[in-house]
């Protein structure tokens, strides 16, 4: 299971005759696996790194810092799963130390995002106060360096 | 009136064991390729990864802070302590960082010194064939005799110790192993190895391991030659860093052995070598530092790619044996009735695919090619499109 999911992992195009041959388990195991992956959500979805700025189109992300306070017999999950509700949420976690919620949040525009922050963020019974940090450049996307420069080449040929 | 006279032959600036050397088989491949584009290479013997970052980023900080310097002949000292340390933890060997390990230019220079520092005019080496390209002429240069002991695919490739003692003689002076082997990926068991040092005792022999490939195995053990009962005094050791951590350019490797032949080594490599390039041993220092971590992501990957490579050549019917070292494959194509080396050169013209032909590791090597599977998955299934293709058109006589 675990080479599978490490091989899908890097590339989720693998076919699962691709991953059989590097795995030396039978295609229908592999199959099999994956589905398994997928029903019990191991898998939890296949999506592809896209570097819009090659296309011209300015995405505004912003990391808004939640000071919170949590609730009673909920703690944070209450209002945590509120907030993730929000399409404009792009990702959500509960952080340690000076503030507890990192809200990741996408827009067309820095005027987009910022008025979801003072009108569906900010008013939140719960929500103490918010900090706003609009991303300026992304170097690394998970795990990937964004127009990383070329790899050397190495000899065609060696001993 | 002058009294010199014209002499009748010119001089070669040559010397003759240099005009002895075979040319290598590599070579006329590496001419061709350079004039192509769009080859996909399986011809590479090194790793397609790059150094990892944290080893990198060590020899750039040694250098701003200015480590331009020589070092001792031996090599940095804390190096040495890694060295020895590794070995010690993987292996249970016990050598002396003070005057048992010495750095030198990549394993090639250790071979290299190896040889200069045990033989004299005739001595005679044993080496298992098919070959590393350099053991042989290593030998030849050092003034030594090599005595080659063909391998065979029905064994695995891997070398038969009744094989090397039908061909020791009172000259012979050392075996020269190197296991997981390049090009076959065989690896030695464990039994194996314990006869050869056996022979070893018994005709008083030293032996050479190159052990390069120690990390690059497959479900199988490494045995270290050295680590056996007895041996550790009578093997040279050689080990380094090219393989394990993506270093090939760095060019650090080492060798061990007792302090009387490494004495010895250290005298011949101060006045040749003095020392290998500081910045590479900053970063060998810094790899030891870094742990298994990143040896056995590039192991796993290795592997993924070696059922892969395995898989398809037997797919297109040449035969080919699961390699348990190393990142070669080396398989048979005997089923289609020409040399290794007209193979690898109509495949290059008509398919674009670069491998090695087996004939350039010995008479032995004939009838196989190596593929290295140290390529991106992507690439070794473009290869092995084109290599169906190739046998296709082979086998319907074009």
């Amino acid at each position: 299971m675990r080479d599978i999911l490490a091989i899908l992992e890097q590339n989720a195009r693998a076919t699962p005759k691709e991953i059989s041959e590097m795995t030396g388990h039978t295609p229908e195991d592999v199959r099999e696996t994956i589905a398994k992956a997928e029903r019990d959500k191991t898998i939890v979805k296949y999506k592809t790194i896209v570097n819009w700025d090659h296309l011209g189109e300015q995405e505004v992300l912003a990391v808004v810092e939640l000071r919170v306070t949590p609730q009673r017999d909920m703690g944070f999950d209450g209002i945590a799963k509120r907030i993730a509700r929000f399409p404009e949420v792009r990702s959500l976690h509960l952080m340690s130390g000076s503030y507890d919620l990192s809200v990741m949040l996408a827009g067309k525009t820095m005027q987009e995002v910022a008025s979801f922050v003072a009108i569906k963020l900010a008013v939140l019974e719960e929500v103490q106060g918010t900090t706003t940090h609009f991303l300026l450049k992304r170097f690394k996307e998970d795990g990937v360096i964004l127009d990383g420069e070329d790899v050397a080449k190495r000899l065609p040929l060696t001993p | 009136m002058s009294n010199k006279q014209e002499p009748e032959q010119k001089k070669s600036p040559l010397s003759q064991r240099v005009k002895d050397l075979s040319p290598s088989g590599i070579r006329k491949f590496f001419d061709i390729i350079s004039t192509m584009d769009d080859v996909v290479s399986l011809g590479v013997g090194e790793p397609d990864f790059v150094t990892p970052w944290r080893i990198r980023e060590a020899a750039i900080y040694s250098l701003e802070k200015g480590y331009t310097m020589y070092t001792s002949n031996f090599g940095l000292l804390e190096l040495r302590q890694g060295i020895s340390k590794y070995l010690n933890e993987r292996y249970d060997l016990s050598y002396d960082p003070d005057n048992q390990v010495l750095v030198t230019v990549g394993v090639s220079q250790a071979l290299d010194l190896a040889m200069r520092a045990i033989l004299d005019p005739g001595d005679e080496v044993i080496i298992p064939e098919p070959t590393y390209v350099s053991y042989i002429p290593c030998v030849s240069l050092s003034g030594g005799i090599p005595v080659t002991v063909p391998t065979h695919m029905e064994n695995s490739f891997r070398v038969q110790p009744a094989d090397i003692e039908a061909r020791i003689t009172p000259r012979t002076k050392a075996i020269l192993m190197g296991y997981p082997n390049n090009p076959t990926g065989a690896v030695m068991p464990r039994h194996e190895m314990e006869q050869i040092a056996d022979i070893a005792r018994r005709h008083d022999l030293m032996v050479v391991s190159d052990e390069i490939y120690e990390r690059l195995v497959y479900g199988v053990e490494h045995v270290c030659f050295a680590s056996l009962p007895g041996m550790a005094e009578r093997t040279i050791h050689v080990g380094g860093f090219s393989k394990s951590y993506a270093m090939t350019g760095w060019r650090i490797g080492y060798a061990c052995s007792s302090p009387e032949v490494i004495e010895a080594i250290m005298k011949v490599h101060q006045y040749t070598m003095m020392c290998a390039p500081i910045q590479g041993q900053m970063a060998a220092i810094e790899a030891l530092r870094s742990g298994d971590g990143p040896v056995e992501e590039m192991r796993e990957e290795y592997n993924r790619r070696r059922h892969l490579m395995v898989t398809g050549l037997n797919r297109l019917g040449l035969s080919c044996l699961e390699p348990q070292g190393a990142f070669y494959t080396f398989p048979s194509i005997k089923a289609l009735d020409m040399s290794s080396d007209e193979f690898a050169e109509r495949l290059l013209m008509e398919e674009r695919v670069a491998i090695v032909p087996g004939s350039a590791f010995g008479p032995s090597g004939e009838g196989h090619i190596r593929c290295c599977y140290a390529v991106s998955t992507e690439e070794i299934e473009e290869a092995l499109d084109r290599m169906g293709r190739f046998v296709g058109n082979v086998k319907g006589g074009r």
